[in-house]
């Protein structure tokens, strides 16, 4: 008796959300799902055309130099990413001075907003380096890499690095902390160099939050937007053009809503695909070792 | 040896804080010049400080609306979020033995994996269909989208409460719901402040929902703001510097002063993910 009329208090707690989780998540997933198999425009009529625009995803040059970039840009920041911050966390860890400050201001680009910070890197960029280049007389530096197609790409990974260092850096600073003193003394006495520490001790003992951080930054640069927007617009040309912003350009204005629909679920598959790969393949190194 | 000063490392450290500091560097000394001044030299300090360039870029963006937007979003986001998904997640972490909540459970909180992009063309279609392209629209994507992670993050700190707790509660004859608000929700408190930091981040700083579910002009937000006015800026850097500065300016003091909370907000939040 009692039990039942708990349970009516339960579910009276999780059906007004359950409701509102379904309609405003599942279903236009639901949605964009069945979209992608029909040559719907985003508005008028439409016809189901079978898995025609899963064939056309892959050969749309378009899409394919989305994941091209994508990927690019995700990998190299991701590594670049966990690397420094990695030797930050380590720097902060040992007895420094202004250890707080310093940590205050290494974590203060993860609450800025990343589009207004893209616009000031943009000005960074496209006027104020070049002007150093320029009165220096350093060519490599007197023309905005902003304006090159082989080079703008580089602008978005030094702003997604410079970002997402703040989190890893304090994920690792967290996890650095959780290594026992004494761990170092003994290591010391043995002989052991800072290096081989680092190698044998340090490193493997915080290998849950390097999986982390490796999962973390990975998919959150391959969900790159913002950064994107604010550096060059997806250009020049189309040459960093992310995924995200193909699908919301081409879907809203391109007329491709269903093409960009097939695109859309592509993509949820190959970043649950990397994260559940990338966890697997860190857990058992961390066994390993 | 290690209690010792490391005054090298402390030196790079403060050199790699040039780095990060660079860009609000610039934006503050060039948010106070004139464009003369700027053409002289970017890196140097105003000649006169002088607020002209905040007050055009104040007329010239409706500043003052858009903050109110930003702040009207993100209070309400976050009021909601922490009312409401803590609530399910109790109600989900009482019964994860059953296997309709077991269900419900994995439901929330698998939808952390899906990718904005495959919602976002039919979301926007659905929120025209409704009439809700508008503030309240998107605080309503907000705390729906928020349960996924939050349930999560509710759920496994719920579960560390003993259920004693609530028995004799209700033996002095309080409701479940009595229960929930005036003992469960005060001691998940440490959890509403992660939630809270969280979730005021995500409001504040978004640009991507805001960008494609507003549709009136008066409903900017500051992001959302900077974005429409890029291309009219282009040609005065400081008068862009000046409304740049104020729209990140109030993160920045709030962060200023609760930089310890959230730190550790945000740390919790990733770790537990």
């Amino acid at each position: 008796m009692m039990d039942k009329k708990n349970t009516r208090v339960y579910l009276m707690m999780v059906l007004p959300a359950l409701i509102l989780f379904f309609s405003f998540h599942t279903f236009p997933l639901m949605q964009g799902i069945f979209y992608s198999f029909t040559d719907y425009r985003g508005y008028g009529d439409w016809n189901f055309i079978g898995i025609e625009n899963y064939i056309n995803v892959f050969k749309d040059p378009r899409i394919l130099n989305s994941y091209q970039f994508t990927f690019k840009f995700a990998i190299i920041s991701t590594i670049l990413v966990n690397i420094i911050s990695l030797t930050i966390a380590l720097g902060l860890n040992s007895k420094v001075k202004f250890h707080k400050t310093l940590r205050g201001i290494y974590f203060m680009p993860n609450i800025l907003s990343i589009l207004i910070v893209g616009f000031v890197f943009k000005f960074i960029f496209s006027v104020f380096i070049p002007e150093i280049g320029q009165s220096f007389g350093i060519e490599g530096l007197a023309k905005s890499i902003l304006g090159d197609k082989d080079s703008a790409w580089i602008a978005i990974v030094i702003v997604g690095v410079w970002q997402a260092a703040a989190l890893n850096v304090i994920l690792y600073l967290s996890g650095l902390a959780t290594i026992p003193e004494d761990l170092y003394e003994a290591s010391g006495l043995d002989g052991a160099s800072k290096w081989q520490q680092f190698r044998h001790v340090t490193f493997p003992l915080i290998a849950p939050f390097f999986t982390i951080n490796m999962v973390l930054a990975m998919k959150n640069f391959l969900m790159v937007f913002d950064h994107v927007v604010a550096l060059t617009g997806g250009g020049p040309g189309r040459s960093t053009q992310s995924i995200s912003l193909l699908i919301y350009e081409d879907g809203f204005t391109g007329g491709q809503f269903a093409l960009q629909s097939a695109n859309a679920v592509i993509y949820f598959f190959v970043i649950v695909t990397i994260s559940i790969i990338q966890i697997r393949f860190l857990q058992k190194r961390e066994v390993q070792m | 040896m290690r209690n010792k000063t490391n005054y090298v490392t402390t030196i790079l450290l403060m050199l790699g804080s040039i780095f990060i500091l660079f860009p609000v560097f610039i934006t503050i000394v060039n948010a106070f010049k004139t464009p003369a001044e700027t053409a002289q030299s970017i890196l140097s300090l105003p000649s006169t400080w002088t607020f002209d360039n905040f007050k055009t870029a104040i007329e010239m963006t409706n500043f003052f609306n858009a903050f109110g937007n930003s702040a009207y979003v993100t209070f309400f986001t976050v009021i909601l979020t922490i009312l409401s998904n803590s609530l399910v997640a109790y109600a989900i972490a009482r019964n994860l033995h059953r296997k309709a909540f077991k269900f419900l459970y994995f439901y929330l909180v698998s939808a952390m994996f899906v990718p904005f992009p495959i919602i976002m063309l039919p979301i926007v279609k659905q929120m025209s269909a409704l009439g809700l392209m508008n503030l309240n629209g998107l605080i309503i994507l907000y705390v729906v989208y928020g349960l996924a992670f939050n349930t999560f993050l509710y759920t496994g700190y719920v579960k560390t409460i003993p259920k004693e707790l609530e028995e004799a509660a209700i033996v002095d004859g309080c409701s479940k719901w009595g229960v929930f608000w005036r003992i469960i929700f005060p001691i998940l408190s440490p959890m509403n402040a992660t939630v809270g930091i969280l979730t005021a981040l995500w409001a504040w700083n978004d640009f991507l929902l805001p960008l494609v579910v507003l549709s009136d002009q008066g409903d900017r937000t500051l992001p959302l703001v900077q974005y429409v006015f890029q291309s009219q800026f282009a040609t005065n850097y400081n008068l862009a510097f000046a409304s740049y500065l104020m729209a990140l300016l109030p993160m920045l003091v709030v962060y200023l002063f609760l930089q310890k909370r959230i730190i550790s907000g945000v740390t919790q939040g990733a770790i537990k993910s």
